[in-house]
């Protein structure tokens, strides 16, 4: 009897908890906050607007931003080269034949090699989506997790941009600087200090 | 002749001789040329100030320094005059948590804009500061010269001029010879500086150099590239400063200055203040930005941010 009662009291509440999501997705969402005047915004968005957002196949192409060539190890590329001959092996496990001068030292307990690199097609990369991306894009893989450095990449606050101040720019991968699988930027040797005033004196 | 006498005219004597001596040596301190120096050396002797002379005078000035300074160095030398950009204001970014203070951006500068080699001249000065301190210059070393940086516990702070809004190198030059450029660079007309130095005393920041003896720049090396006003070889007894690579910023497209090319960190951004899309109004919009000095009121156009 008890126990009766509870059922029919949280179906009932889960009842009232669907109506009123169904009734916040019908009537959009309403974002609001204010501006640097101190002016109130209200944004609305529709229902299918929001969900758009989490539909990868129809939503729309991310931007792509030009650059230089990926930095390869010499001769390396394309993989496929060696890779189109062989079965892929998904297991996890430590090379021992190729590749051995790479180590992970880049959330190593949590992935292995094929979580970024294809394993259909090693000329490409993929995205914990599924979607299959060229080496040329390696930015959107390094966003999935970095997001906040991807948006000031994107701007051109975080990494380097070269080209012309005023016309086209090009914007170093990620790759360029920090290795993917040790990504910590490894220190160098410095410039020669300058000569301090008295020993120029003759 | 009495003691009295012969005193007299040796104290004469002694006086004219002194202001024999004295004639011939203003005479030299004028320094006039003499009549067989070469037309060139008389050019330059009257050569008006920078932003007074005709378009015809500058195309005549620029003709003869590239003359003077492509048989100096026995190659292609040009020296231009590119005017500012309408509806450019330079700006300039520095990431002090990117910074590993390897000095390339240094001698990346000294490449670019023909700085003397010996004796040596810097436009950059990178200090080490402690992360302990925060940025306190009292505890800045310059001559730090470890095996590998960054080194832990130190940050790193580049700095050079900060071309200034509110400039005060730009006012006690007793000659005018320096000012603010529209596009808001500070720049010297190397011609027309007398070498009083009293920019340097005024600048808060060091960011000025003087050219105490006559620059070394060994010739393969001379960029030969320049710009009036930036990197053309400087006479000795002359003040210089950055000028944000005035020859390659000017251009139309405008490159990159050189220390932001050369930087292995992507510290340096640099960009066109006035334009919304630029990246030095996205990071002044959404970074921690400070400028060097604020309470001086000189408006730098050098943002540090971290």
């Amino acid at each position: 009897m008890n126990g009766r009662r509870l059922l029919l009291t949280s179906a009932g509440a889960i009842a009232i908890v669907a109506l009123l999501v169904s009734i916040a997705l019908a009537q959009g969402m309403r974002e609001k906050f204010f501006d640097r005047d101190g002016r109130l915004v209200v944004i609305e968005r529709s229902a299918a607007e929001q969900l758009r957002t989490y539909d990868i196949r129809s939503s729309k192409a991310p931007e792509t931003f030009p650059v230089p060539p990926p930095p390869f190890s010499e001769g390396i590329f394309p993989c496929s080269d060696c890779h189109a001959h062989m079965s892929p092996d998904q297991r996890p496990r430590v090379l021992t034949e190729e590749h051995t001068d790479i180590v992970l030292n880049h959330a190593e307990g949590q992935r292995w090699c094929l979580d970024c690199h294809n394993t259909d097609d090693r000329d490409t990369l993929r995205l914990v989506s599924g979607e299959i991306i060229p080496f040329s894009e390696s930015y959107r893989l390094c966003g999935q997790c970095h997001g906040d450095k991807f948006r000031e990449w994107r701007e051109g606050l975080h990494g380097k941009r070269t080209g012309y101040w005023n016309g086209d720019k090009e914007y170093l991968l990620c790759a360029h600087c920090h290795n993917p699988h040790d990504p910590n930027f490894k220190p160098m040797k410095p410039m020669p200090p300058p000569v301090r005033p008295g020993e120029t004196r003759r | 002749m009495s003691d009295e006498q012969q005193k007299e005219t040796r104290v004469f004597k002694q006086t004219r001789r002194k202001v024999l001596k004295g004639l011939a040596a203003g005479a030299a301190v004028l320094a006039v040329p003499t009549p067989q120096a070469s037309a060139s050396v008389w050019e330059a002797f009257f050569q008006k100030h920078f932003r007074e002379m005709s378009k015809d005078e500058l195309v005549r000035v620029l003709a003869r320094l590239e003359k003077t300074y492509s048989r100096q160095y026995g190659k292609e030398v040009t020296v231009s005059a590119t005017p500012p950009i309408e509806g450019v204001r330079f700006g300039y970014g520095l990431d002090l948590s990117r910074c590993i203070g390897c000095r390339r951006c240094v001698y990346g500068c000294v490449e670019e804009n023909n700085l003397s080699r010996e004796p040596q001249l810097h436009l950059i000065r990178v200090v080490r500061l402690q992360k302990e301190k925060g940025v306190d210059l009292d505890y800045a070393e310059h001559y730090y010269n470890p095996e590998l940086v960054p080194e832990p516990g130190y940050f790193y702070m580049p700095i050079s001029c900060q071309q200034c809004e509110n400039s005060p190198c730009t006012k006690v030059c007793p000659v005018q010879a320096t000012w603010k450029e529209k596009d808001g660079i500070v720049v010297v007309d190397y011609n027309w500086c007398i070498g009083c130095r009293y920019c340097m005393a005024s600048c808060p920041y060091g960011a000025r150099r003087f050219n105490w003896r006559r620059p070394q720049i060994p010739a393969e090396n001379l960029n030969p590239t320049t710009h009036y006003l930036g990197n053309r070889p400087r006479p000795v007894g002359v003040v210089e400063k950055c000028t944000f690579c005035i020859q390659r910023t000017r251009e139309q497209p405008g490159r990159y200055p050189a220390c932001q090319e050369v930087c292995p960190v992507g510290a340096r951004k640099f960009g066109n203040l006035l334009d919304p899309k630029s990246e030095m109004r996205a990071l002044i919009e959404n970074k921690r930005v400070f400028i060097l000095k604020e309470d001086l009121n000189t408006r730098p156009k050098f943002y540090y941010f971290f």
